[in-house]
């Protein structure tokens, strides 16, 4: 017979751990939720999270590297925190945010937007880009394995089309920005009218799952609108949202231009906090982008593509106040062909151990359909 | 299915069937239509570069004279941003008004094949010089002299940060502490030729960029300019081949233009993109190789390319594989309802800007493409659940407009846009609506009014 101590005590440090078998949730989706926001136009981590620590930092970026005291915010005693981003100072302060430096997808060397961000959202592990055969997302097929998942346990939040969420298992979406409002005759004639059509139809079944009685509004998309809707929806039927925002491809003037997104981010993270209510506790935030920009600035105030870059954790279900990852230095050997950060870990082992945590995927799930190649090595250690 | 070659010919190779014009009728008829496109003028007149460069000085004189916050610098800037935004609608009437359809789907395929973006007033009042000027001379004549006119145009040497690039070793660069910005390097390998497939590397983006050290725009309001003293000493290598030398000129980087404009990467990266975009999302590989072969062929000389994918026969087969981008579905009611000159003119006296806020609504506003890249081309990217929940808006709110300003029949509408791609179930759907407006409505909802 099961001895019932040992059992509970089987079970709680199964839940406070990140290596979670499929057993312990296959019976419900319960209450853990995860939200993934893509990043697009590729982050600068390093000018986000400052290596003030290292010597190197200062010759290689005279015009963008602050220091603490002076237009940063020190973090751990090597990083610190620009000023443009501390909205998000509160969420550190309580623990609630924490940071990967030095990682990247495995996507290497073209340093193209597009198919970065296709290889981020697809999650394949081919460093030219190459997409799965599926060409789906990987948070869709991650979807596909969670036990009792239904279409409205997924959404994909905002007007962009998200790759992250495509592919064979249902997911919902919704803009801020359209509602729909349809009387019931106008649903029928429409219905017959894009009979045999499926693309058509498909898509208007999701739009009668988002219309609304009122007026149609014209919301902006905004980190705050684009997380308040995530947030709603997540208090209700719904345990994983994803959103993206733009904004990052500061080529120029970055000083001036980080302002707006990064206000975005701040807002988008405060919001989910605020609107999940307690339900935060139980909530894992990702903020992933194509690739970090290069340890140099560039002759235009700005920063041009580069590789390694920051990964942001928040959410109150992270152990946050803290910067993770393997730093690799930023010296004239050091660095990735002599321009960018070199990764010295895959973002995609630590979103896979994030899936591990909230839902429960098995490491083979993880490692061969969810993403191909990963190696998720030892836990992170990330989850509170 | 069936679809004539009219049909096929005026919705997928052009903007819809207009009531008051005569449709081509095969790929010949195609052709001669986008060559008298080529030579004539626009439908409505348009503000000079000269006249836009005034108006922007005096908006920025006003401004520091008067401040930011004066009456004055706000009445003006106002008025620039609403003259700005009625320019913007008077490109949307050329496309809808021109008789000669295949030639303005050209140029707005290259139009957003060399994407640009103006995210405030200033940059939306120069945005539409950048087709006009760049784009459409070049339209039937070779890709080569396209690219060039690109590469020397401010609005895009603006967009792509190409403005901001010095040479590091360079006189201006070394004296203001500047160095190379790779942005319009980058972009024109990716986007513009070659293709991210293509085998180039990181260190030919980085020559290239050398290679247009000196392209800038003169200060003010705006004109292409060579800054020599901006220019990186010595030749560059890209692809393999030396280009430029001592004196930094612009015709180095111009012969690079040349040479990838006939590189076999970006014949079939060309060769793709223009049966992607007119034909299937997925086209079939026997057509994507003919229309290559036309290119390596020819040097990329353009009209010879458009031949070559009129007379495969997929161009004609399996109708309405290709969505209308929402600017397209637009464009299309506009011609359905037969507009003319006196509508655009009308919408431009009482300054109202439908069709931009109805862009916006249907996420695709003006100028506004997501990246250099362009809008997306797939299928799915525009009917999401939220995407046909704008169309139907759009579809709602239109018909209500059309009912309301006229006596026409929604049945003869839809025989009129449609044309034999018209289906039973839409035919039927329109006669069955309870009210007339909603007649219109089915018809523009229909999925093959949004299809090609």
């Amino acid at each position: 017979m099961l001895d019932r101590r040992l059992f509970l005590g089987v079970a709680c440090s199964a839940a406070s751990s990140p290596l979670i078998t499929p057993v312990v949730f296959a019976d419900a989706p319960g209450d853990r939720r995860l939200v993934v926001i893509i990043l697009r136009g590729g982050l600068d981590g390093l000018g986000m999270v400052q290596p003030y620590g290292d010597r190197a930092f200062y010759s290689l970026r005279p015009g963008l590297a602050k220091r603490p005291g002076d237009g940063l915010t020190d973090l751990d005693g090597r990083f610190g925190l620009e000023a443009s981003f501390d909205g998000l100072l509160p969420l550190w302060r309580s623990g609630e945010l924490g940071f990967v430096h030095a990682v990247s997808t495995p996507y290497r060397d073209k340093r193209s937007h597009f198919d970065g961000q296709d290889l981020l959202e697809n999650g394949n592990g081919a460093s030219d880009g190459q997409l799965t055969r599926g060409r789906d997302g990987w948070l869709n097929r991650a979807l596909a394995q969670i036990p009792g998942a239904r279409a409205d346990y997924a959404m994909a939040v905002g007007q962009s089309h998200m790759l992250l969420l495509h592919g064979d298992a249902p997911s919902g979406s919704w803009s801020p920005t359209n509602v729909m409002t349809l009387q019931n005759d106008e649903r029928r004639l429409l219905s017959l009218l894009y009979a045999g059509d499926p693309l058509f139809e498909s898509a208007l079944q999701g739009a009668n799952m988002l219309a609304g009685d009122g007026e149609a509004s014209s919301r902006r998309e905004t980190g705050a609108t684009l997380a308040g809707y995530a947030a709603e929806r997540l208090n209700g039927p719904a345990r994983i949202a994803a959103f993206s925002l733009g904004g990052w491809d500061t080529h120029r003037r970055q000083q001036n231009a980080i302002r707006q997104p990064a206000r975005q981010l701040a807002d988008a993270l405060t919001s989910l906090k605020k609107d999940l209510g307690r339900n935060w506790d139980n909530t894992v935030v990702l903020a992933m982008t194509e690739f970090g920009r290069t340890a140099r600035e560039n002759g235009s105030g700005g920063t041009d593509h580069g590789t390694g870059g920051v990964m942001i954790l928040s959410g109150g279900a992270v152990r946050g106040g803290r910067i993770y990852g393997q730093w690799p230095g930023l010296g004239e050997r050091d660095l990735y062909q002599n321009r960018d950060l070199v990764p010295t870990d895959d973002v995609r082992r630590w979103a896979a151990w994030a899936l591990s945590a909230q839902f429960g995927l098995s490491r083979r799930a993880l490692e061969r359909d969810i993403f191909p190649g990963v190696d998720l090595g030892g836990p992170p250690g990330f989850m509170a | 299915m069936g679809i004539s070659q009219t049909t096929v010919a005026a919705i997928r190779f052009g903007y819809g069937f207009h009531p008051a014009q005569e449709p081509a009728k095969n790929a010949d008829q195609l052709l001669r239509q986008a060559s008298a496109g080529a030579r004539a003028d626009l439908v409505l007149p348009v503000l000079g570069l000269a006249d836009r460069r005034a108006r922007l000085e005096d908006l920025i004189r006003t401004r520091r004279s008067r401040g930011r916050d004066s009456k004055a610098f706000r009445e003006k800037r106002v008025a620039m941003r609403r003259d700005a935004v009625m320019e913007v609608e008077a490109r949307v009437y050329q496309r809808a008004l021109s008789p000669h359809g295949f030639f303005e789907r050209l140029a707005a395929f290259w139009a957003d094949h060399f994407a640009i973006s103006a995210n405030n007033a200033g940059r939306l009042f120069v945005a539409p010089t950048f087709e006009i000027d760049a784009i459409r001379p070049h339209v039937m004549g070779r890709f080569a002299d396209m690219l060039s006119a690109v590469v020397q145009h401010p609005v895009m040497l603006t967009y792509l940060d190409q403005v901001d690039s010095y040479g590091p070793s360079s006189p201006a660069g070394k004296r203001r502490g500047r160095g190379l910005n790779e942005n319009l390097a980058r972009e024109i390998l990716e986007l513009h030729t070659m293709g991210v497939g293509a085998p180039y590397t990181q260190n030919d983006v980085r020559e290239l960029a050398e290679l247009l050290t000196g392209f800038g725009v003169q200060k003010g309001f705006q004109n292409f300019r060579y800054f020599p003293q901006r220019a990186e000493p010595g030749a560059e290598t890209v692809l393999g081949k030396r280009y430029g030398g001592n004196p930094g000129r612009a015709e180095h980087a111009l012969a690079f233009m040349e040479d990838v404009s006939r590189h076999k990467a970006t014949a079939r990266h060309l060769a793709r993109k223009l049966a992607v975009h007119f034909v299937a999302d997925d086209p079939d590989a026997d057509l994507v190789g003919q229309i290559e072969g036309a290119w390596r062929r020819s040097g990329g000389h353009l009209p010879t390319v458009y031949s070559a994918m009129l007379q495969h026969p997929s161009s004609w087969r399996d109708f309405g594989g290709k969505i209308k981008r929402p600017v397209d579905l637009i464009i299309s009611t506009l011609r359905a309802l037969g507009a003319n000159r006196q509508m655009a003119e009308t919408a431009r006296a009482r300054k109202r800007a439908s069709t931009f806020q109805a862009l916006r609504h249907l996420n695709q506003p003006m100028f506004q493409p997501p990246g250099p890249d362009g809008w997306p081309e797939e299928a799915e990217a525009w009917i999401t659940p939220q995407g046909l929940a704008a169309r139907l808006n759009y579809a709602s709110k239109s018909g209500q407009l059309i009912a309301k300003n006229g006596k026409l029949d929604p049945r003869q509408f839809a025989e009129t846009a449609l044309g034999d791609a018209l289906r039973g179930e839409t035919a039927f759907a329109v006669s069955a609506a309870p009210d007339r407006w909603e007649g219109f409505a089915f018809a523009l909802a229909s999925p093959e009014f949004n299809r090609r």
